[in-house]
């Protein structure tokens, strides 16, 4: 009952503390703030790097000579190239702030494409049940069955050919990680909807006489997304090495339609070997620092949302003065706040 | 094993000056105020009031079982221990040894991977050295003892294999079995059937009297305080309101708030003659012969819920249906509802034949029928203000765009129910117990219905706050004429209410008829049992009755 109350909770408050992520953090104390808090910082910085790349990168991904002539290859960091110059003579810097552009649009494009895939079949499989939710569940089993990079090779594959444009690159990066993640949505909606079918308040308005899809989308589906926060912060994290897998592996994007980590990365391999350090770490660490952000994010909201896992300020030893009314009124039933449900205390 | 001799006057539990306070996101939360009380050995104190007075944490401070959030100051001392501050080694050897506890929900309170035999012998030798041999045979020993028959065999059995009753006798068996000189027994028989409940508490004062220990029992239900309590505490808020031996409490309460609950409580009373509905009136619900079964697993035969029944309602009648858990009542509340499939027989609701109905035939009538769900925390859309969710069936009948074109009606209805129109805009968790049961009732009667089916409405409430639904019930009923299906496991609630009573048992109608002729002249066994076994908030009363239960027991 508190996860239920506590969403729902904060509904008079205003609407920027509402928001999902907001909400957690006015709720949060101790080690479980500092480690939000740490996340949202991370998130942030590369947000606005992605947003703001092409002013913050002096060079462009796909850069290769500015005025002065071409850029040396495998130079050292210097004032022109503050983190070096790759093997193919790409900028490191310019490049790592551009592949956060790439790696959040991917981000964003596969989980949108999986929530919506994947909250649509699991809330039909869930509420209607039958021969249709043993075809779905079966077929969830088997994606899953499936080692999920393989998978977003061969899906890469039939959908680009391996290498392509910018948006075609994205599109198909996050198609083939939206068919990883599609299972595990659909697993946590359908469990939610089958739970909620049988709740009194959907029986309620099966006797008044709504139809299916009244049900289905006014009942079920707003309760059953409550846990959708948590599963796509932590997706999206998992996206993120999805994506540098692909990339490393040779099936993202080329270095000419974007700037791609695990690309640098797989071309920076012969070059730990001869002591060249800056085309590797950056791009490395890049992708370590973004995918530590998101999880210390998702995993900080799921501590919170439980409230067995959720710390809270330690209760002061009572005064003398007590809040609650000590008025016996028995005939008027109390409204939760003073003493039955402290959560709703906002009556 | 119980050969210590306890003095009579020996103090088994001190509790001085107790507060605790709880951590909770809407703040630090005063759940006990200052509260002494004292259990000497060989006697039962009842902590008497409603949900949220405290009652609870107060026993459970007595065996340390506090979560992380709560801090508690004052003394709870056990045998001369302060167990606030001996430290957690110590308390968990005083667990079991010194103090024990009996759970609520037998079913939960056990563990189903284990045998009972096991998990008694566990609490043996987690106190000191025991054989696993002697282990068991004390195990069965104090199993022959709470009245489990055949205790060779069945020291062997897991926890399924019995029924509610007996597996609150073996927790009740664990809690004895290292003889410990206090009891905590939280709503021990809460989750039981009145029948049930009356051997559960035949075997409590026997753990008083043989056993000797002090028990500290926590309940909301009077009937079970008068039946078994020495003393009483009522707790309200935090506070002790009043504390006084049995006897003095429910003859003469000195406080307001106690004689206001004692007040609430419903009384099995004859309500005088019920006018019978003219022979003419209209039919709402016929059943004829009405089997329900659930289908089993494959290769199973299914179960049989409801085994050919056949009742009516007629127009502006309220038929009552009592009957234990597992007796079909619910089953036939939701047949009517068209919630679960008529497998047999024939149920016949406002015209329309259940048998093998299509749910396009029946959608146009469900707006003639109202439900009332037993529980008020999850019968409404935890998302949806409550006026939306009375709007709903509105809405979905066609008789209001939005919730805001139905927001005049709502407001009607709020009214009707005697809620302030404000709380429209509210969330169902803003909301305590009897005021969303209220707003249930609003839904339900939306759109006039001619029928209205209430499954326990009130089960999950306070004794006060039940006593103003029921009557707010029986108000609506008489102003707006609906028939209605009251179902409910308690006699004294469905005796307020119901003009015809139909008494359920294993699927079968065993009695039906007028009010008066059911509660005043039972004739099946049955019912004369379920009669017998509620207990009645009145000490001196409730010991006949307990008398004369016990000679009808004898007699089958």
């Amino acid at each position: 009952m508190t996860t239920t109350l506590a969403a729902a909770k904060d509904r008079r408050a205003p609407w920027f503390s509402r928001l999902p992520i907001v909400a957690q953090l006015r709720r949060s104390v101790g080690l479980q703030r500092g480690m939000l808090i740490t996340g949202i910082v991370i998130c942030l910085v590369f947000l606005l790097g992605a947003i703001f790349a092409p002013i913050i990168a002096p060079y462009g991904f796909g850069q290769l000579s500015d005025d002065a002539g071409s850029f040396p290859r495998q130079a050292p960091p210097s004032s022109d190239h503050i983190w070096g110059t790759t093997v193919g003579g790409y900028d490191v810097f310019s490049r790592v702030v551009w592949g956060a552009q790439t790696a959040i649009a991917v981000v964003i494009v596969a989980v949108i494409l999986s929530v919506l895939i994947g909250v649509t079949l699991g809330l039909v499989s869930g509420y209607l049940g039958g021969w249709l939710d043993r075809i779905l569940v079966v077929i969830a089993d088997a994606v899953y069955a499936f080692p999920s990079l393989l998978l977003a090779i061969v899906v890469s594959i039939v959908i680009s050919g391996g290498q392509s444009s910018l948006v075609g690159g994205i599109v198909a990066a996050g198609i083939s990680i939206t068919v990883v993640f599609v299972p595990q949505y659909f697993r946590v909606v359908r469990a939610e909807a089958v739970r909620l079918k049988s709740e009194a308040f959907v029986e309620s308005s099966k006797v008044v006489g709504s139809s299916t899809a009244r049900i289905m989308f006014k009942h079920v589906l707003r309760n059953a997304t409550r846990s959708l926060p948590l599963i796509l912060t932590l997706n999206a994290s998992e996206a993120i090495l999805t994506l540098a897998s692909l990339g490393f592996l040779g099936f993202g994007i080329g270095p000419t339609a974007a700037a791609e980590w695990g690309y640098d990365l797989n071309r920076a391999l012969s070059d730990t070997a001869s002591g060249i350090w800056w085309t590797g770490v950056f791009p490395g660490a890049a992708i370590v620092l973004l995918v530590l952000g998101v999880t210390l994010v998702g995993e900080s909201l799921n501590d919170l949302a439980d409230p067995r896992l959720r710390t809270r300020r330690r209760a002061k030893r009572r005064k003398a003065v007590t809040s609650a009314s000590s008025d016996p009124a028995v005939g008027d039933d109390k409204t939760p706040g003073s003493t039955t449900a402290p959560e709703g205390g906002r009556a | 094993m119980s050969d210590i001799v306890r003095d009579d006057r020996h103090t088994a539990v001190d509790i001085k000056n107790l507060e605790v306070t709880f951590a909770t996101d809407g703040g630090d939360v005063n759940a006990v105020q200052g509260v002494s009380l004292t259990v000497r050995s060989g006697e039962v104190l009842a902590i008497v009031g409603e949900s949220g007075s405290g009652k609870t944490v107060t026993a459970k401070t007595i065996l340390g079982l506090l979560p992380e959030t709560a801090v508690a100051s004052g003394a709870v001392l056990l045998t001369g221990e302060d167990v606030l501050t001996v430290g957690p080694k110590r308390v968990r050897e005083l667990r079991g040894t010194d103090v024990a506890m009996v759970f609520q929900e037998p079913s939960t309170a056990l563990n189903p991977v284990f045998t009972v035999g096991w998990q008694i012998a566990e609490g043996i030798r987690a106190h000191g050295k025991v054989s696993k041999k002697e282990a068991r045979k004390r195990a069965i020993d104090i199993l022959s003892r709470v009245g489990i028959p055949d205790p060779e065999t069945r020291v062997d059995y897991y926890p399924h294999q019995f029924s509610g009753g007996q597996k609150q006798r073996v927790v009740i068996a664990m809690a004895l079995v290292l003889n410990p000189s206090v009891i905590v027994a939280d709503e021990p028989t809460t989750a039981l059937d009145v029948t049930v409940q009356a051997e559960i508490l035949d075997l409590l004062r026997r753990c008083r009297d043989e056993f000797g220990a002090a028990i500290v029992l926590i309940t909301h239900n009077m009937g079970v305080v008068a039946d078994l309590a020495d003393r009483v505490a009522v707790m309200y808020l935090g506070k002790v309101v009043e504390e006084a031996d049995a006897k003095t409490l429910f003859a003469d309460p000195q406080d307001d708030y106690t004689k206001r609950l004692l007040g609430s409580v419903p009384r099995l009373e004859a309500r005088g003659h019920q006018a019978a509905p003219s022979a003419d009136a209209e039919i709402v619900v016929n059943a004829r012969g009405l089997e329900i079964e659930y289908p089993g697993r494959l290769g199973r035969a299914g179960f049989r819920a409801v085994k050919g029944v056949d009742f009516t309602i007629a127009k502006g009648q309220v038929l009552g249906l009592v009957g234990e858990s597992g007796s079909g009542k619910t089953t036939i509340g939701r047949a009517i509802a068209g919630l679960t499939r008529v497998t047999g027989g024939s149920l016949e609701v406002l015209g329309v034949e259940m048998n093998g109905v299509h749910e396009r035939d029946f959608k146009p009538k469900r707006a003639e029928i109202g439900f009332v769900f037993q529980d008020p925390a999850s019968s409404f859309n935890p998302l949806l203000t409550i006026a939306e969710a009375v709007a709903e069936p509105l809405i979905v009948h066609g008789r209001a765009g939005d919730a805001r074109a139905a927001r005049a009606r709502v407001d009607e209805l709020m009214e009707a129910v005697q809620l302030p129109k404000a709380f429209g805009d509210r969330y169902p968790h803003e909301l305590s117990g009897g005021q969303r049961q209220r707003a249930s009732l609003a839904r339900s009667l939306a759109l006039d219905p001619a029928l209205l089916i209430a499954d326990e409405p009130t089960s999950a409430l306070d004794v006060s706050v039940q006593a103003r639904v029921l009557e707010l019930f029986a108000e609506l009923q008489s102003d707006l004429g609906f028939a209605a299906l009251f179902i409910s496991h308690d006699l004294a609630v469905v005796n307020l209410l119901a003009d015809r009573i139909g008494v359920l048992f294993h699927g079968d109608l065993v009695e039906s008829g007028p009010n008066d002729q059911v509660l005043g002249a039972p004739e099946h066994d049955y019912t004369k049992r379920l009669l017998a076994s509620l207990p009645v908030p009145d000490p001196s009363e409730q010991a006949a009755r307990r008398e004369a239960l016990r000679a009808l027991t004898r007699q089958a």
